[in-house]
């Protein structure tokens, strides 16, 4: 059995939320890069470059590269022989959350659902996280994080298709979710495509394909090859940076893939702003 | 092609009657920001014939919650914030108070757009995401209404050189289609 300390816990994902707002990482930074590059359209480079711009000031400057500063997400596998002293494992969490949006002078956009009331006052600075554990072998801490903003979160979507829709049935409903989402999600995007298990299950799959890094290949060769075709597709539909029209709408497609009912196709589509803060810790 | 333009706040019906969609703006002078929280009280406080907590003729609302200021900042991270949620809105203070601006990014409903064309005003677009570039544009803020709403406050915001796209004129184009349309593949 390990034992690990409540207070670290807490100071490390303090400090992660707060280098993640403010540091664009290196991977979503070369696909920007690379997006500068091959963009066709003057007007698209241009807000291409002023990103790259804001990324260095942001970085810097200590500054937050947007301010829709996001709800914390958090993936985390906990290892089943390990012990954290001092307090639970989700309060570590949920203190180092607050304790990086407050100190890190970054927004709490945490509101009542239907009252709107912003609860940083009442529940905390910007909590609840959102947490999704995972009960794993062995003794390890490993957290994955992201700041998910409202823009791309709004444009994201599930359904639930007849298996015969098949492949080509995903491929055109995930271009149908991001031809439809237009410029209001911040683009080029990375596009979290979740395919079966139960409809949650889609979503969450979805979500999680967003941490992965940019660039990598799916180990998946049927699930790479979606991805090569609808990075493709994507890009034919001319949003553009911004919307502003252009040929670099989509930094990357990531598909994540479970099995499913015999008689069910979910599918989720979770998109991503250009402002991809996503960061690993192991503790 | 698309020309570059610096104007000044407030702005006149010949300001916003000589640009086009795609053109580039650098505007100063002093803008208002507002969110949805606020734009529904700026409407019920029109809905009860009172008048509003800044003078909306010729003005420029920018559709932003900025991040807390740092110490000895005037303002945090401060880009725009998606639009369409204030597209009920946009109409009613763009057609009786002769609202002529407002920045935000991503599409407005035909209404907002309507509006622009009828009373003349322009929608502007500041880039989503670049928000550390774009609050070095602005030099003092101050809360002028609503404080209780945080974030969603409205502040009147003394920008220079704020750098904008034109989205929607005053003549029912659309950037977002032009763009779009100019760059689309179809099969």
């Amino acid at each position: 059995m390990r034992e690990i300390q409540y207070e670290d816990i807490v100071k490390a994902i303090r400090d992660c939320i707060i280098y993640s707002a403010n540091n664009l990482p290196k991977d979503a930074y070369e696909k920007m890069q690379e997006a500068y590059n091959n963009e066709k359209s003057p007007v698209s480079k241009e807000v291409l470059k002023q990103l790259l711009e804001n990324a260095d000031i942001a970085s810097n400057e200590e500054r937050p590269l947007c301010q829709d500063t996001g709800l914390a997400v958090f993936f985390v596998k906990v290892g089943e022989d390990l012990k954290v002293v001092g307090g639970s494992l989700k309060a570590a969490i949920n203190e180092g959350t607050e304790k990086g949006y407050k100190d890190g002078y970054l927004r709490a956009s945490t509101c009542h659902w239907d009252t709107r009331a912003n609860l940083k006052d009442e529940i905390g600075y910007n909590l609840p996280a959102i947490i999704h554990f995972d009960l794993v072998e062995g003794d390890g801490l490993e957290i994955e994080y992201a700041a998910k903003g409202g823009g791309s979160e709004n444009v994201s979507r599930a359904t639930v298709m007849a298996p015969a829709a098949g492949r080509a049935g995903i491929i055109k409903y995930v271009k149908e979710v991001i031809s439809n989402a237009g410029p209001n999600p911040c683009p080029p995007l990375t596009v979290g495509v979740g395919i079966g298990g139960t409809f949650e299950k889609a979503v969450i799959s979805s979500k999680h394909a967003l941490f992965r890094e940019l660039g990598s290949e799916n180990e998946n060769p049927v699930l790479n090859e979606m991805e090569k075709e609808l990075i493709v597709e994507l890009n034919k539909l001319g949003i553009g940076a911004m919307g502003m029209g252009g040929t670099q709408t989509v930094f990357g497609v990531h598909i994540e893939a479970n099995p499913c009912h015999i008689a069910s196709l979910p599918v989720s589509v979770n998109v991503q702003c250009h402002s991809s803060r996503h960061t690993k810790i192991k503790l | 092609m698309s020309k570059t333009y610096n104007l000044t706040t407030p702005l006149s019906v010949n300001d916003v009657e000589q640009l086009k969609a795609g053109d580039i703006v650098y505007l100063s002078g002093f803008i208002y920001t507002a969110r949805d929280a606020a734009h529904k009280k700026l409407i019920d406080l029109m809905d009860e014939g009172k008048e509003l907590p800044f003078d909306v003729e010729g003005a420029v609302i920018y559709f932003v919650g900025p991040t807390p200021p740092k110490p000895g900042d005037p303002i945090g991270s401060a880009g725009p914030t998606t639009s369409y949620r204030m597209d009920s809105y946009s109409p009613r203070l763009i057609n009786e108070k002769k609202l002529r601006g407002m920045i935000g990014k991503g599409k407005r409903n035909q209404d907002v757009i309507n509006a622009c064309m009828q009373s003349k005003a322009i929608y502007f677009g500041a880039t989503g995401g670049a928000g550390a570039l774009l609050a070095r544009q602005i030099k003092s803020a101050e809360v002028i209404a609503y404080p209780e709403l945080g974030p969603e406050a409205i502040r009147k915001l003394e920008v220079v050189d704020f750098p904008l796209t034109v989205i929607n004129d005053t003549y029912g184009q659309d950037l977002y289609q032009i763009g779009r349309a100019q760059y689309e593949i179809k099969e």
